[in-house]
């Protein structure tokens, strides 16, 4: 891979660089026919964004496709990337190109920034194969889709305070509303609660189906607005119902820039928020694990076709009893499709007693999983689960990772 | 009960605004009167809040357009809340280019104040936030620690020197020694001293004036006081630094009140807000 960046972009990949790195702590990189995609998606795989700039974004756009059959693809660590690019204003004054190319021999990609006065600084990282880090969406088919101003959105995001972990988003006919997610039973009755009405008329595009209402971290959202403002380029939201993910995008001739990011489920937003205690509870689960979290997310990973992030962030709503105290350190990255056609077998649909909010009910047994990467084959047994039920969204995000 | 003000004028919000964040910059919490001509945020001076006092009093009329308050009986006609001006501040500060504020005393998942802005924008339809900041009302029986302090006994009164001065002071001072003496006589000369093992350091003002009490004061002892004799007091020092660090408006009068050994009384008049603040003494 060989390509070149001069001007103004320089500050533009800059900038991505750095709304990436307040995802995840990896930077996948991964030379396409149709552009350049920088992705990356955090720890709890609640949260995944892509940058795509298609070869018009660059002076010089050149991918080999190596031998080996496979284009190449790497990933490394998101602040040495940003070291490279790290002071932003002076980037803009100094910087004239930037270039990047991979050395294959010596496993380096090279960024060389050209600046002012024949000044040349050049960053030689080391990076890791990897497999492709691909999120499967489809924007096309939400049934809602806001498009606003990035400074409409930022204005919003302003009422709420830096630290305020999560937004619940609601929308109607007419009018949306963003109000704080206050999580915790005992912090309710202390919280402050901030709710901004905005109408349809605001929005650049407002299609609304039914009347939803979706949760997700506000921080990852902060992220994409900071990039979004700087170009001046509208968002696009997209979302279906509470537990399908979000995406968020932003589009112009050269670049795609899309976060996916994990909704919580139905049942936390209805535990959480006040207004909602209108609407008539559903009845408590009949078995206590049906609100862990760590199971959901372990089935989850392990059913891969339904491994989503929402799942990940699902059922929040404070449970007795977790005997599952581990960390999603059972730390599965990466999975093949084992378990399909099994998990297809044991669903069941629709819990009878659940208002309709398309859940998926099935029994799971203890798994085992194998776990393949370049080279290495690993197979995990997870700790001896006993026999359960739960109950997962069903969740438009897949994650597919193959090598 | 019942409680709804609106502001609609920029000015008095951007006034009320300033109030309300020195305040939160004062103490965590605190206590929010509400009657039909004044607003007050007191502090009691108990243990809990370190000695300190605050009686903080808003003329009700210079800030809001409409103000409506039925209090918790007709003789008693006021509210007493217990809140956190930061919630307060937090709320106001993005809602500084609104059209108009609302305040309003409801009951949400508790009972709250709830603050509704609508921002202007281009489309025909206002911005609507709305802050519901949690309180807890407080019962008449406990009305009474609320109360308006009585003007203390002083023995020396005299205006303050230009806040950024003192401020500066105290904050090279408080990197030396925790506590500080603040003494005044009736020359307009205020000292403020640190003393520790290793160093003492005196910053001397003069020619401050002394506030003419009449009947207010206390005229006979004033009178007979021999005017180069020094009223001191020893204070814990941050409690002093966090005064002057809130301040954010230069008032039109700023006086001190000394009572030796006992407690430093400060004073801060605006147009339309009156703060005074207690600092008791330590041994």
């Amino acid at each position: 891979m060989d390509c070149v960046v001069t001007g103004g972009n320089v500050k533009v990949l800059a900038k991505a660089i750095h709304s990436l790195s307040r995802i995840g702590d990896e930077l996948y990189l991964e030379p396409q026919e149709d552009g350049l995609a920088l992705r990356s998606v955090n720890s709890s795989r609640s949260a995944y964004a892509c940058f795509l700039f298609s070869p018009l974004f660059f002076s010089r756009y050149c991918v080999y496709t190596i031998p080996l059959g496979h284009a190449f693809r790497c990933k490394m660590a998101i602040k040495c990337v940003q070291a490279v690019f790290r002071s932003l204003s002076s980037l803009e004054k100094t910087v004239e190109k930037c270039h990047i190319e991979l050395d294959g021999e010596k496993s380096r990609l090279t960024f060389t920034l050209h600046c002012k006065h024949g000044l040349l600084k050049t960053h030689n990282l080391s990076f890791q194969d990897s497999e492709s880090l691909q999120a499967v969406f489809d924007k096309e088919s939400c049934a809602n889709m806001l498009r606003a101003q990035p400074r409409l959105l930022v204005d919003t995001v302003l009422h709420f305070p830096p630290s305020l972990e999560e937004v619940s988003v609601s929308v109607s006919g007419e009018r949306v509303w963003f109000r704080n997610h206050v999580d915790d039973e005992a912090e309710q009755s202390k919280a402050m609660l901030t709710e901004l009405c905005l109408s349809s008329d605001e929005f650049d595009h407002f299609a609304v189906g039914a009347q939803t209402s979706i949760t997700f971290c506000l921080k990852e959202l902060r992220g994409l607005l900071v990039f979004a403002e700087s170009t001046g380029l509208p968002v696009s939201v997209y979302f279906d119902e509470p537990g399908s993910p979000v995406v968020l995008s932003v589009t112009d001739s050269v670049l795609e820039v899309n976060f996916v990011l994990a909704t919580l489920s139905d049942d936390s937003n209805l535990c959480n928020h006040n207004n909602n205690t209108k609407r008539a509870r559903s009845p408590p689960p009949p078995d206590d694990f049906m609100t862990d979290d760590i199971d959901s997310y372990l089935i989850a990973m392990e059913t891969s076709e339904l491994a989503g992030p929402s799942d990940a962030l699902a059922p929040r709503c404070p449970s007795s009893n977790h005997t599952l105290t581990t960390q999603p350190s059972v730390d599965i990255h990466r999975r093949r499709l084992e378990r399909g056609e099994e998990e297809e077998e044991e669903e069941d649909t629709e819990d009878t007693e659940r208002p309709p909010n398309k859940k998926v009910s099935f029994v799971v047994k203890g798994l085992a999983v194998t776990y393949t990467t370049v080279g290495i084959n690993v197979t995990l047994t997870p700790l001896p689960l006993s026999l359960y039920s739960c109950s997962v969204p069903l969740s438009l995000f897949r994650v597919s990772l193959s090598l | 009960m019942k409680f709804r003000a609106k502001m609609i004028d920029v000015g008095c919000l951007n006034h009320f605004t300033r109030v309300v964040n020195t305040i939160s910059k004062l103490t965590k919490t605190c206590i929010l009167r509400l009657t039909p001509n004044n607003l007050y945020f007191v502090l009691s001076g108990k243990v809990a809040s370190g000695g300190v006092g605050m009686w903080c009093e808003l003329s009700q009329a210079n800030f809001f357009d409409e103000y409506q308050l039925e209090g918790v009986a007709p003789d008693a006609n006021e509210i007493c809340l217990e809140v956190t001006p930061e919630n307060l501040s937090r709320a106001l500060r993005t809602s500084q280019n609104a059209k108009c504020v609302k305040i309003k005393l409801t009951k949400k998942h508790c009972p709250c104040l709830t603050l509704v802005a609508e921002l202007p924008t281009l489309s025909s339809v206002s911005r609507v936030v709305t802050h519901d900041i949690p309180v807890d009302v407080i019962p008449r029986r406990l009305w009474h620690d609320f109360k308006e302090p009585s003007m203390p006994d002083f023995d020396v009164s005299i205006y303050l020197p230009p806040l950024k001065t003192m401020k500066n002071v105290v904050d090279r001072m408080k990197n030396l020694s925790n506590f500080l003496v603040m003494e005044a006589n009736l020359n307009g000369e205020m000292n403020l001293k640190i003393e520790t093992d290793l160093v003492s350091v005196t910053t001397h003002f003069k020619d401050l004036g002394n506030p003419p009490w009449g009947d207010d004061g206390s005229p006979g002892r004033s009178q007979s006081r021999d005017p180069e004799v020094m009223a001191h007091t020893r204070v814990d020092i941050r409690k002093l630094q966090q005064f002057l660090m809130g301040q954010q408006v230069n008032p039109s009068k700023a006086m001190c009140n000394i009572v030796h050994k006992r407690i430093i009384h400060l004073i801060l008049l605006h147009e339309d807000v009156s703060l005074q603040y207690f600092i008791p003494a330590v041994a």
